[in-house]
């Protein structure tokens, strides 16, 4: 768990220069790498649906008690956490546009989407 | 829900239970005749010898866990095991979620704490014993009966045909529980061979009905698996993963969940409650954690459930 709070740590790091950068010249860097966050609470994925620009790196949280995972429909798979224990994240950059769906495989009924444009 | 299932009994039933429940038992007898369940009182005598075969059931021991909810599983676990040590039991069956994350060294304390019990236990695994190798792990350590490659298996002790399901792994997006193609047709050979006087068990760790399917309390395909008990005098289903115990009665079908040893769960869909953990007062907690011992007669199978208070 550790490295990948780490990976999470290091990707808010990089994000924000980079996200200050885009603010004085964001007509320019409109494709720069940006981050986005999804908050997993009450067994549920929030937003349910995403929708960032390519090259986006999403981090997952886990605020719940339960562990959870987050893990693409696609087989084979493109993304697959392992057990997210309470406040764990996961993060993966998504460098491809398209629509990806993903669930909770301990929970199968958590589902969530991310549209990369 | 609990009271939809109450009144799928027969009024007579309703009224014993009523009476039952007024004499503020310790603990509740299921007596199952024929899969009509006769609950009566224990009078503060829970756990009881009633039967000439007495096995026991416990679920949900999820060793690892350490939110508020209950901060030392592993110490309700040996408040448990006494409990069942107590009893002795012929047979001990563990219902899944062993541990809480899949991890080696939660594993290797739960087993190091069964042992300590000394008890003959089987056991199946829930979703937590099997996150992201469906089941690898949970299977090298705690597999040793004779299994098929899937994890499932059966056995015979004490005249009970024994079968043991797992629901927990290839779970689908957007799905409940899973048994799969391949397993139901494995139960049909299984149970094919065995008279219809054969007392069957059969347990898995998620409830082989759906008590609640937003909060994914069910099996998507547990109706063909529950067709096949019906032809018997004598069907039990016994499940976890709900953390409390809820009952459904089909034809000669009892299916019954059971505590766990960690923490509660709401009542399913509750208002504003959600299908995670929940956290009483530390001194309420042991009266909603519990063992569950099953004592059979022949066709008869009682089931009573006692807290770690009682």
């Amino acid at each position: 768990m550790s490295a990948r709070r780490r990976t999470a740590r290091l990707a808010a790091t990089l994000a924000l220069p980079l996200l200050a950068g885009s603010w004085i010249g964001w007509h320019s860097v409109a494709a720069a790498p940006t981050s986005s966050e999804v908050v997993i609470d009450e067994y549920k994925f929030g937003p349910a649906t995403l929708t960032v620009p390519r090259g986006t790196t999403v981090t997952w949280t886990n605020k719940d008690d339960d562990p959870h995972t987050v893990v693409s429909d696609s087989d084979p798979k493109l993304f697959k956490s392992g057990a997210l224990d309470t406040d764990d994240h996961f993060t993966f950059t998504f460098t491809e546009a398209g629509t990806f769906k993903y669930f909770c495989t301990i929970h199968p009924r958590m589902q969530g989407t991310v549209i990369v444009q | 829900m609990a009271n939809e299932m109450k009144s799928q009994q027969p009024d007579a039933e309703r009224r014993k239970l009523l009476k039952c429940m007024m004499a503020g038992s310790a603990g509740v007898l299921w007596s199952v005749t024929g899969g009509v369940p006769m609950p009566f009182s224990l009078a503060g005598e829970a756990l009881a010898a009633t039967g000439n075969f007495t096995f026991m059931q416990i679920s949900d021991t999820h060793i690892g866990f350490k939110a508020p909810a209950n901060p030392d599983p592993a110490g309700t676990l040996k408040d448990a095991l006494a409990k069942v040590g107590a009893v002795k039991p012929s047979l001990l069956l563990h219902t899944g979620d062993v541990s809480h994350l899949t991890k080696p060294e939660e594993f290797d304390m739960a087993a190091q704490i069964m042992k300590l019990a000394g008890m003959e236990t089987h056991y199946v695994p829930g979703e937590h014993d099997t996150i992201n190798d469906n089941g690898k792990s949970f299977f090298e350590r705690f597999g040793h009966d004779k299994r098929t490659e899937g994890g499932w298996y059966s056995f015979d002790q004490g005249g009970i045909h024994f079968v043991g399901l797992v629901n927990v792994v290839n779970l689908r997006p957007g799905g409940l529980g899973y048994l799969g193609p391949d397993q139901l047709a494995w139960l049909t050979a299984d149970l094919k061979g065995k008279t219809a006087s054969t007392p069957i068990v059969v347990f898995a760790h998620m409830p082989l009905w759906t008590v609640s399917a937003a909060w994914g309390w069910g099996t998507d395909d547990a109706a063909p698996a529950i067709e096949q008990l019906k032809r018997f005098g004598s069907a039990t289903v016994l499940n976890g993963h709900i953390h409390q115990v809820i009952q459904k009665v089909e034809g000669k079908v009892t299916l019954q969940t059971a505590r766990s040893t960690a923490f509660p769960q709401a009542a399913p869909d509750t208002p504003g409650a959600g299908p995670g953990p929940l956290k009483v007062a530390a001194e309420q907690l042991k009266s909603v954690l519990g063992v569950r011992r099953v004592d059979v007669t022949g066709e008869k199978v009682a089931l009573t459930d006692a807290t770690l208070a009682a």
